[in-house]
Formats: C-alpha cells, structure tokens, sequence
C-alpha cells in the first residue's frame, strides 16, 4: 500500500486512547501522523514537570490538562485527525459509554489495577472490540525483551516483568517503544480489514 | 488433571480444582491479575465458583505498571 492509500483507509476508524500519560500521548501521535481518522483520548490529569522525561507535551504545558494539551500538539501535526477529548476519571462503569465507538482501545494507564480494570470492562462489556495494553517497560536496555503477544481480543506489548520504582522508573526510550508497538498493531489490525 | 497454564503443561492431582484454590497453590497474587479461562474472561467474584478441568487452557497475565 502506499502511504496514501494508507491515510485513505485509516481515516475510517476510531481509536480509543484511555490515559494521556507516557503511552497514551506518544501512541496517538503515532497513529495521527500515520492518518488515523478519529482519536477519542481520556485522562483527568494534569502535566507535572516530571511527565517531560517520557510524555508527548513540552515545557509550557506544565500545569495543563493533558486532553486539551495532546489535542492541540496533535492538531499541530495532523489538521486531519479528529480529537474527541474527556478531562474524566475512567472506571469500570464509564468506559463503555465513552469508548463505545471505537474499533480498537489503547490501553494507555500506568497503575497496573487500572490497566486491569479497562481489560476487564472491554473483555467483558465491548467483546468485539480489541484491546492492546503495555505492560512492563520501565527502566532502560534489553531491547529484545520487549515483545506483543495476543490472547484472542487482547493483546500486550512490553515485557510484562519491569515494575516501576524509584530506581527503576519508566524512561523515554522504552515507553515509547512500547506505546509505538501499541499504534503499530492498530495499524495490522486495521490495515487487514476487508 | 493435565491443563495448559500460560503456554505450558501442568499436572495437578485433582479431577478439578477452582481458580481461587489454584491461585493459592502456584502462589500468585490476585489483586493485578487478568485470567482468561479457555479465552473466555473471569472476573473476581467467579473465581471461587469457576472449576478448572482436564484440557483446559488457562492464562494468568500480570499487569505490570508503568506507562
């Protein structure tokens, strides 16, 4: 395919992005240079200077909404993308609703009960709607870790081991290998629709 | 029994065995656990009334944190 017909196909889907953080930013602008045709992003936070090491926003977004923030970085890459923005906490009972048009949910949290508690809610209320979740992948190195499986309708990418801490926090590098690992399998799923 | 548990084959001594009792026994904890049960998702509350029989499939996935 080339990168128009590309664009022409993705300008049909919906995605869904649940959490703004290191993931969510980086795997939307992804999929909005790639031609996406609608994102629907939800997060309730705030960008804290500490976001910057990993996160797509700059230095004179500190203290934004990182919805309002995101939209207006992709809008600056991509006029084409639609952004549908929520400044919501999600919970079990409301991710249905706002996702509910989307053909694939990012999940994009970083505490892993909050990565659980979209998993169950898509897996269970919005059964034909695949989800793609990263889960470990903080620190640095060992590339080859990093990997994506699939598991019926739920797909992880990461390395599924490296737990956040103090001494070993999430970095750039390998967040955003992951996040991108998340945009690259929307793009093979949606790419191989008839 | 003989089930695949996360890819690989397990022998158990039982006939059955529900995913709390099985939980207990390989030691995993339960508070960031997604299972699928032959690809069908299992929530919390059924963990005590679901049974795990011979030739089943099942996956324990760890949600890690980070992002």
């Amino acid at each position: 395919m080339t990168f128009s017909e590309i664009k022409n196909k993705l300008q049909n889907y919906t995605v869904g992005i649940a959490g703004a953080g290191g993931l969510g930013s980086n795997c939307a602008v992804s999929l909005a240079r790639t031609g996406i045709g609608k994102l629907i992003i939800a997060d309730f936070d705030t960008i804290d200077e500490s976001n910057l090491n990993r996160q797509y926003y700059f230095y004179n977004q500190i203290g934004e909404k990182k919805v309002n923030a995101l939209k207006k970085n992709i809008n600056s890459i991509n006029h084409d993308t639609e952004i549908i923005i929520h400044d919501i906490k999600l919970t079990e009972d409301n991710i249905p609703k706002i996702f509910s048009n989307c053909d694939i949910i990012i999940e994009a949290f970083d505490v892993a009960e909050m990565k659980k508690i979209l998993i169950e809610a898509v897996l269970s209320e919005m059964k034909q709607t695949p989800v793609i979740s990263g889960s470990g992948m903080a620190g640095w190195g060992d590339n080859n870790s990093l990997q994506s499986r699939q598991l019926e309708n739920l797909y992880i990418c990461g390395d599924e081991k490296s737990n956040i801490s103090k001494t070993n926090p999430p970095l750039a590098p390998r967040v955003a290998i992951v996040a991108n690992m998340q945009a690259n399998l929307v793009l093979e799923i949606l790419l191989n629709k008839k | 029994m003989e089930i695949i548990l996360n890819n690989r084959l397990e022998k158990f001594e039982y006939k059955s065995i529900t995913i709390s009792e099985l939980l207990k026994e390989k030691n995993f904890s339960f508070s960031r656990i997604i299972i699928k049960l032959n690809g069908q998702l299992i929530k919390k509350p059924e963990y005590q009334t679901t049974y795990v029989i011979n030739n089943d499939k099942l996956d324990i996935i760890h949600m890690i944190s980070g992002g």
